[in-house]
Order: structure tokens, then sequence, then C-alpha cells
């Protein structure tokens, strides 16, 4: 599904990834972890195609093909979807308005016809009711105003509208508190499918006892420099990362 | 010849085809004296330094229309709002058409400005109104020595007007360039009604410039709707001028829609007059290329509790430019006045520029006031976020603007011209949005 081979990327001339690896099959959920400042969310948005980041070495495929050319919108198109850390304000455009360009949109560039009202409306019911998502809600402007929370249970909505092959989850777990982790937690697990792939990105092990990953990466210093299973995500949560750092100076 | 010398010595001419023994023709002589000793305004004055009419001022303008030209309905009605029924008074070249109008005097009157002035019936309104609240600086008396034609508009005690009114000039270019002089009078009184849409639409590319005046009066507990819709072409220049009275407790709202034309000045001054007055002033400006569009605001509070709403929104292209020049008076006996004022504005080129102006002068102690102004680009971080959710640039940058004009569209009453404007906004950025807002 996803391949990145020797990444490196900078933003205004500073490299943050020097030579990264992964490798995500279908099916797969994968956790990135490390301390702050390791390039985690830079991965995030440079998989997404933010356009601030300059690849300055390597390759990112998604199934087979080179996505670095392509623009934020046509890698949406191809199945990749980012869950921001701070998803944006956007007032004066409802969740659903939003919601239905977003869908048609991108079925217009996978040359679909546009979804019929009647479709989307149920659509929209049944992933609101999968997120425990109010109606009142999805007629409000787009995050503005939301709690920490409700931004990021918006972000699995419309993940879940969406349908992603590839979902990548920037800190989804912060600002949530148990109850909304769950409920979000589930609507990720419900989501996942032979067919597609989620890397999750966190800093703290709790979100990985409701997606359990099947395996572990740390991030640091722009590298890869450990991989394991779930209970590498254990031993960091006990430890800390000052091993990892240690082992890596040795 | 100067056009200020060609407009002076044309009042001659002027006098021959208007009726020199009416009362109001000792106001057109007074005022014609006022504009030779004032002329057109200039940058060096503070209300003007950042529009010139210079480039607009050198044309060798036609200042009558000399003969009369026809419109077919099916050319023009894409300029109508033509899915509502509405009353029409409609001009081309300055002159009536009676073609494309639909006027009434079934218990309101909709007609025209010189039927106005030249029947008695009419006499007792127009000694009242006629000319008493537009300040007497030089492009309002020059309107006022050539005023001869306009909208009449009358709304007598407890009557509403059952549909709104539109109000469109045509101007079709037979002329090489023509000076237009629209005179509009709206008199709404106490408990009444009416909605009123106006449009200036030039359909030649000669250069056309058009000094209109507009005196409302709107009386105890009247609401008055007033739309302007400003999307003209290129060489088509519009000063706007428009002057609303307000009495105790009516509600008068003037939303103005600046999508085009060469130079655009709106002057529009509220003048509240009892307690208990809402005027609302909202604005959408979108323009591209050279054009200028410039708001010049006044909100005159003079008696206790009062508000007033302001709230402009201007998204600049290429090398377009903006003004707003937001004025808030509030006397010493006009406490507990709410009065709010925002500009907010998008410039999306290095070469296009806004300046932006708020004045308030509070003499009251017991007062709300705020005024806030942002001239900013549009949100990167935004624009990636909707990018990310597959909406391409073109579109993902169209429905940011949307959402930044959406609540003044929002206040639009009525359904049919909120959608036009939408069709308007949406042909502007070349987009389809899939939704109305």
């Amino acid at each position: 599904m996803l391949k990145i081979k020797d990444l490196h990327a900078s933003v205004e001339d500073k490299e943050i990834l020097k030579g990264l690896n992964l490798n995500v099959k279908a099916g797969e959920i994968h956790a990135i972890m490390g301390p702050n400042g390791a390039g985690k969310s830079t991965l995030a948005n440079i998989i997404a195609g933010k356009e601030e980041y300059e690849v300055t070495d390597g390759k990112i495929h998604l199934n087979g093909e080179d996505i670095e050319e392509l623009a934020a919108e046509e890698r949406a198109h191809k199945g990749v979807f980012l869950s921001f850390q701070y998803p944006v304000e956007i007032p004066g455009v409802t969740v659903t308005n939003f919601m239905k360009t977003a869908i048609n949109e991108t079925r217009k560039a996978q040359g679909l016809e546009e979804m019929p009202a009647k479709d989307m409306l149920k659509k929209i019911r049944e992933k609101s009711e999968l997120l425990e998502i109010d109606r009142k809600f999805l007629s409000r402007s787009l995050n503005e105003g939301f709690s920490g929370g409700e931004k990021k249970r918006n972000e699995i909505f419309q993940m879940a509208m969406m349908e992603p092959k590839l979902a990548i989850l920037d800190e989804t777990d912060s600002g949530l508190d148990i109850d909304a982790l769950r409920i979000v937690a589930n609507g990720v697990n419900k989501l996942k499918s032979p067919d597609n792939a989620i890397v999750v990105i966190t800093h703290y092990q709790r979100l990985l006892e409701y997606i359990v990953p099947d395996f572990v990466h740390v991030l640091y210093d722009g590298k890869i420099v450990k991989s394991g299973t779930k209970e590498l995500a254990l031993e960091l949560e006990e430890k800390g990362y000052d091993w990892i750092k240690e082992e890596i100076n040795a | 010849m100067e056009l200020k010398e060609k407009l002076v010595s044309s009042f001659l001419a002027f006098e021959n085809t208007v009726d020199v023994d009416a009362p109001i023709h000792d106001i057109r002589s007074h005022a014609i004296k006022v504009f030779e000793e004032k002329g057109f305004p200039t940058k060096k004055e503070e209300a003007w330094k950042y529009t010139s009419l210079n480039t607009i001022l050198k044309h060798d303008y036609s200042v009558f229309p000399k003969e009369e030209n026809a419109l077919e309905f099916k050319d023009v009605k894409k300029y109508f709002l033509h899915d509502l029924d509405t009353y029409k008074i409609v001009f081309i070249d300055g002159k009536y058409s009676s073609h494309l109008s639909e006027t009434t005097h079934d218990k309101i009157d909709v007609c025209l400005m010189s039927s106005a002035l030249s029947h008695d019936k009419y006499k007792l309104v127009i000694e009242n109104y006629f000319n008493k609240i537009a300040p007497q600086d030089g492009l309002n008396s020059l309107n006022t020595a050539f005023s001869k034609e306009g909208a009449y508009i009358y709304i007598p005690k407890n009557k509403q007007a059952e549909k709104p009114i539109q109000i469109i000039h045509f101007s079709t270019g037979k002329e090489s360039a023509q000076m237009l002089q629209p005179r509009n009078l709206i008199v709404v009184e106490e408990n009444s009604h009416v909605q009123i849409i106006e449009r200036h639409q030039s359909l030649t590319d000669n250069a056309v410039l058009t000094n209109s005046v507009t005196e409302i009066f709107a009386d105890k507990r009247a609401i008055v709707d007033y739309y302007k819709i400003q999307n003209d072409n290129q060489n088509a220049s519009l000063i706007d001028n428009t002057y609303i009275d307000q009495q105790a407790q009516s509600v008068a709202s003037v939303h103005t829609f600046a999508f085009g034309g060469n130079i655009t000045r709106n002057n529009l001054n509220f003048y509240q007059k009892g307690e208990g007055i809402d005027s609302i002033l909202n604005g959408v400006t979108i323009i591209e290329g050279k054009q200028h569009v410039d708001h010049n605001t006044l909100v005159h509070h003079t008696e206790p509790n009062c508000e007033s709403h302001q709230d402009y929104k201007g998204i600049f292209d290429e090398k377009a430019t903006g003004v707003f020049n937001g004025k808030i008076i509030v006397n010493k006996e006009a406490q507990k006045t709410n009065a709010f004022q925002s500009n907010n504005n998008i410039l999306l080129s290095d070469k296009a520029t806004i300046n932006s102006k708020p004045q308030l002068e509070i003499f009251a102690d017991d007062v709300k006031c705020s005024h806030g102004c942002t001239i900013g680009q549009l949100d990167e971080n935004a624009l990636f976020y909707m990018r990310s959710r597959g909406i391409g640039e073109k579109e993902a940058r169209a429905l940011m603007m949307y959402a930044f004009a959406n609540n003044v569209l929002e206040s639009v009453k009525i359904p049919q011209l909120k959608n036009r404007i939408n069709k308007l906004i949406a042909n502007k950025l070349n987009v389809n949005i899939g939704f109305d807002l």
C-alpha cells in the first residue's frame, strides 16, 4: 500500500526527515511513536501532500505509484486521508456541505457521477451514528467553536465518509477524554478492513490499547530507529525514549 | 471643454426641457450654482483621498439622452430578477422605458420622478422630501441641478409593497460616452414596508458615468430593505449617493454587492432621528483587474437607544483597489447607542490594495461602539485542509471566499436574490459549487 524509501525532507532549509523507510501493507495498522520534534507530523503532512515541505531525496509510493508530484487533492482522490492534529476552523461552511463537496469532488475526479442526495443523507446519518455525533452538529460551521474532542471526532467522521485506502491519524488522541477516545477508537476499528491500512501517529501508548497496531515504529531525529510489535509501545510507555537515544548514540 | 464647464453651460439647454415655473426649479437653479462653485471632488479632500475621478472625468460625455433607444426584454432578461414577481422601473439611457417597466398607483405609488415632479397630486411629498437630506456638495448639487428622472416610490401609512421593486438603469452606448444622473425619492410612511433592488447596467464598451442620488425616508416603525447590485462592465463608473432619514423604531438596511465596474464610489449616509432605530449596512466587494471600489459610509446617531451594524467584506485580486471609510457619529444625547462596524478584507495578489479607515466620533458616555478591520490572505492551512479532503485548489479557494462573504449573504431576505448573488459570485470565481450557502 504505502512504501517510503530513504525519505529526506526539509522545511525552510532545515532537514527534518533524514532517510526514513516505512512499508505498510493493506490490512495493517502501524503506529509511529517518538519524542517531540522527531518529525512525526512532518511525515504525516508530507504523505498528505502539504506543499511547504520539500522532499529532497527518496520515494513515496502508494500502491506502486510515485505520488510525490501529486497535489494534496489528487492524493485524496487516490485514497489518502489525514486526520489532522489541529483541524482547521472554516466559518461559513457547514460540516454537511463540506462533506458533500469533498465526496462529490472526489467522485468527479474518479470519473463517477455525483452521489444522489438521498444516498448522501443516508451515509451521513449512518456515519454520524457510528461516531455518536448529534445531528445539530452537522449543520454547524466546520470546526468553528468545536471542543478539542469534537474536532477529533469530526475528523474520524470525515474518514468514515471518505472511506480512504490509507488513513493517517496524526495525534488523534490528544485532547480526547476517555469516553471520546473510546468512541473514536471504536469508529476507527469499524472502518478497518483487509483492503485499507491505518498509520497511527501518537505520543502515548493510551490510544494503542484501543486501536491495536500490528507494528510499532520509533521515529527519532528524522529516521525510524526501531520497529517492533505492540509490546514495543508498552516498553516505550514504561521507560520513555531515553534508552532508545542511548542505544542509537552508543 | 472640461466636463464641469460643459455641464454648467448645458444647464441652459436643460432648462428648455423642463417646467421652469415649477417650485423645484428654484432648487435646480441654486444647485447648479453650488456645483459651479464646488465642482467635482479631488484627492485633496480627505473623503476622496484614495479615489480619483480624474480618469473618468476626461471623457467627452453626452449629458442628455438624445434619442429613445429600445431594448427587447429577451436581450436584457438576465439583468432582471425574472424568477420573482416584482414592480419594475426601468430606464434606458436615462429615459423611462414603459415597455420594460411595471409600475403601480394602486394604494402605493411606484412610478417616475418625472411624473412626481409634474403632477399636483405629488406636490406635497416633493415639497416635504425632495432634496431635504442630500448634503449640498458638488456631486449631489450636480445631480439636483439636472434632476428630472428616476424612481419615485411612495408607500403610505400601514402599507406593505406586496412585491419587491426593481430599479434598473441600462446604457446602450449608442452615444459615444454617456453621463447619467438618476434621481430617486423613496418615502415610506409609518408601519410600512418596502424592498428595493437597484442595478446599473451598461451594455456598451463606451464610457458611462452615472452620478446617482437616492433619498430615502423611513418614518416611524417603517422597514426598508435596499439591495444594490453593482456588477457593471469595465468602462462603466458609478458614483452612488444614498441618504437615509430614519424616524423612531424604523429599520433600514442597505446591502451593496460590488462585483465590478471601472470606478465605483458609494456614499451611504444614515441619519437617525428618533429612538429605537436600527440601521444595517452590509457589503460584499469582489473585484479584480484595475477595478476600484470605495465605500464611504456615515451613521449619525442623534437619539438614545439606537443601533447600527456595518459589515463589509472585500476580496481583491490582481491590481484591484478598495477603500472602506466608515464614520460613526454619536451625539451627546444618544446614550445607550450600540454601534458596530467591521471591515474584513482578503488580498489575493501582491498588487491589490485596500485602504480601510474607521472614524468614530463619540460624544455620549454610555454607548457600546466597536470597530474591527482585518486585511489578510487566504489561510494556507485551511486550503490544505480542504485539499486533503479531495477538494481542488480552485474550488477550495472559492469555497473559502464564499464562506468569507457568507454572513452578509445570509442577511439577504429575498431568496431569489440570494440565489442570484450566489450565482454572480460563482461566475466571478469561475467555479461551480455544489450547494447554495
